[in-house]
């Protein structure tokens, strides 16, 4: 996996609370491969049924395209498990996700796959999206060994991360090597395990 | 004395491979159900070049993309998603996964057929790639959804890594008003708290009203608590479990039954242990629920009107609804009763139960559909169960199609959708845009008032039809 130290990108403001992951990317898209499914992002509320842009979406207006960065309201990433919400967000350039808060499946499997969630104040959060929108491709900086983000408007916040993700993504670490690490606990567990619950 | 625990905390202190330092944990999994949209994880397991570690642990179906047509593999019309559905086949036949292949009776959607054999116990970890795993939380089980790269984790490991959700209480007490059902409580809840209110955290459903319920209806409400946002959702096992348990094909056999039963006995929470947030509703006050927008926490009771984007509300949130009404093609104002719906869907893995079927059945009994109407079980067990019982003559009589079961029009990745523009009444769990076809309509109630949607062509009290 690729590490994730610093990103200083454009960032692309949500305002919308509760952006489910059928959203990021409609369910008839999941059964193709992954390249085939990279125009799939946001398909359904970026273009109408006949293919046309949608222009009251964020991502059809101008100054937004290159961003790597998303900001967005709270709960962003809700819903189905379907990874490929990430993925797809990877695959169009995404690197970090900024909400107050996130589906929590979602959430997870952002650190599968080298991307950094961020949870910052909702009140700021806002702040900042009101500052892209006013000027949009402005850049946000991340620095993860220092956990601060850095806005548009150059005011910088800490978050919080849990030390392990954090480890993790900073070495861009296997998680399936890490665990194998711990065979004889698992082991032992199972052990343990057959005779307490021996009609499993 | 031991403190007092709440019975996440017994299941997962149960589980504990290893605690680092750092506040993560390596927790044990028991139960890992695959469906045709885990190819992936084997996938992953190849990359690896490892070989799963548990199959004894594993249990397969296939439901995301069979046809709920025929039924027949030969049927499914895209040969990516026909390859799919194969690839569970060959897939568990090399890793040694038991199936519950199509043309097996058993075979249907994951988190119907996992209570259905036993698969499913209390005090038990159960993961699965698909978010609605919370459904087996209804048995007592600690069960969530996860992703693909977890899932190849999970069959390389049988471990995930896991920082310790919070845990949170929701209390119904008192009584179910006639025809309220589990589907109008989840939603009842859901409208409360947010579709992020239970963020971060695992919720058990207490209080009369969900003991009150069977494991049915406890099914349908653990279902969506990812609705809710929440990571899991679990309900004490009690008698009513416990009977359910008894003589399931995978469960514990007699001669280790007794010993189960005490295990499960000792998981409720014990009195006095602590939840870090408690909300409690009253069961008397929950009437049937319809959804309006694109969340399931835009839900309405069916005596209301589509709310106005309007007073006392901020910049964001008029916005918010303005979208929402735009998409749904509603006006502000209107009665809930007066929204005329153009299609009814019965199914899910959040109502395509035995019990769902006989709530809708009893509605549509001697009625006729006026809009294309579908009802398809959660399994083949479910279906073969309603039809003993004679439940598909009614539905057939009175103009519904009576289909395979599948996952079908909740997700729609079979190709089971509904067309541009059209409003359905579903028994399903998410009304999001697009969720049950591009530009799609989705409304969310229970069995009984989709029935009644139709046989009326519009949100129609389910209480006063049958009254």
């Amino acid at each position: 996996m690729e590490p994730f130290t610093t990103l200083k990108a454009a960032a692309i403001p949500f305002d919308q609370p509760n952006i489910d992951t059928d959203q990021i990317i409609p369910a008839r898209f999941l059964g193709k491969a992954r390249d085939a499914q990279v125009n799939a992002l946001f398909h359904d509320v970026r273009y109408d049924p006949a293919g046309k842009p949608i222009p009251g979406f964020v991502m059809n207006q101008p100054g937004f395209a290159g961003a790597r960065i998303s900001v967005s309201e709270r709960n962003f990433g809700c819903g189905s498990s379907r990874e490929n919400a990430v993925t797809v967000m990877v695959d169009n350039g995404f690197r970090a996700f900024i909400s107050p808060s996130f589906g929590d499946i979602f959430f997870n499997n952002c650190f599968q796959n080298g991307v950094l969630p961020i949870r910052l104040d909702a009140a700021r959060v806002a702040e900042i999206r009101k500052a892209l929108h006013e000027k949009p491709g402005s850049e946000i900086s991340i620095d993860l060994p220092s956990q601060t983000v850095i806005g548009p408007d150059g005011k910088s916040d800490r978050f919080e991360i849990d030390s392990f993700r954090k480890d993790c993504l900073l070495k861009g670490v296997d998680e399936v090597n890490l665990t194998l690490g711990y065979e004889k606990d698992i082991a032992a567990f199972e052990a343990k395990q057959a005779k307490e619950l021996s009609w499993l | 004395m031991t403190a007092p625990r709440t019975m996440f905390e017994k299941i997962w202190q149960r589980h504990v491979v290893v605690d680092r330092p750092d506040g993560y944990t390596l927790l044990y999994v028991d139960r890992h159900l695959l469906h045709d949209g885990s190819a992936g994880g084997y996938g992953k397991l190849r990359e690896m070049g490892r070989k799963l570690r548990r199959p004894d642990r594993a249990f397969a179906t296939p439901d995301h993309y069979t046809s709920t047509a025929s039924g027949k593999v030969a049927d499914i019309r895209d040969p990516g998603h026909r390859k799919l559905v194969e690839a569970i086949q060959t897939n568990t036949a090399e890793s040694g996964v038991t199936l519950f292949y199509v043309g097996d009776p058993r075979q249907g959607i994951a988190h119907v057929v996992g209570p259905e054999q036993g698969v499913t116990q209390p005090g038990l970890t159960m993961v699965c790639g698909d978010s609605h795993t919370s459904t087996h939380g209804a048995l007592g089980a600690l069960a969530f959804g996860i992703g693909t790269s977890e899932v190849g984790h999970v069959m390389a490991t049988q471990c995930l890594w896991q920082r310790k959700p919070k845990a949170m209480r929701i209390s119904v007490d008192g009584t179910l008003g006639a025809h309220v059902t589990a589907k109008d409580v989840i939603l009842a809840i859901i409208a409360k708290i947010s579709a992020a209110g239970a963020v971060g955290h695992v919720i058990e459903y207490a209080g009369s009203a969900i003991r009150g319920l069977s494991v049915e209806g406890r099914l349908t409400v653990c279902n969506m608590s990812i609705e809710a946002g929440g990571r899991a959702g679990m309900i004490a096992p009690d008698d009513t479990t416990i009977a359910y348990l008894r003589n399931r094909p995978f469960g514990p056999k007699e001669a280790e039954w007794d010993k189960a039963v005490a295990f499960w006995r000792s998981l409720p929470t014990d009195d006095g242990a602590g939840f870090d947030r408690e909300v409690s509703l009253n069961a008397a006050d929950i009437v049937p629920m319809v959804t309006w927008g694109t969340s399931p926490e835009d839900a309405l009771p069916i005596t209301g009107r589509i709310p106005e984007p309007s007073s006392g509300l901020d910049a964001a949130k008029k916005d918010g609804i303005a979208r929402a009404l735009d998409y749904m093609g509603l006006t502000p104002g209107t009665l809930l009763e007066e929204v005329a719906v153009d299609r009814v869907f019965i199914g899910s893995c959040t109502n395509s139960r035995i019990e769902d079927l006989r709530a809708a059945a009893k509605v549509v009994d001697g009625r006729k559909t006026v809009v294309p109407s579908w009802v398809v079980a959660g399994s083949g067990l479910v279906k073969a169960q309603a039809e003993a019982e004679g439940l598909d003559k009614i539905f057939l009589a009175a103009g519904f199609e009576w289909r395979e079961p599948g996952c079908s029009m909740c997700v729609g990745m079979n190709g089971d959708t509904g067309k541009p523009g059209e409003r359905i009444a579903s028994t399903s769990n998410r009304n999001f845009v697009g969720r049950q076809g591009q530009g799609v309509r989705t409304h969310l109630v229970s069995p009984a008032m989709a029935a009644a949607a139709a046989v009326t062509g519009r949100f129609a009290d389910v209480r006063r039809l049958l009254a």
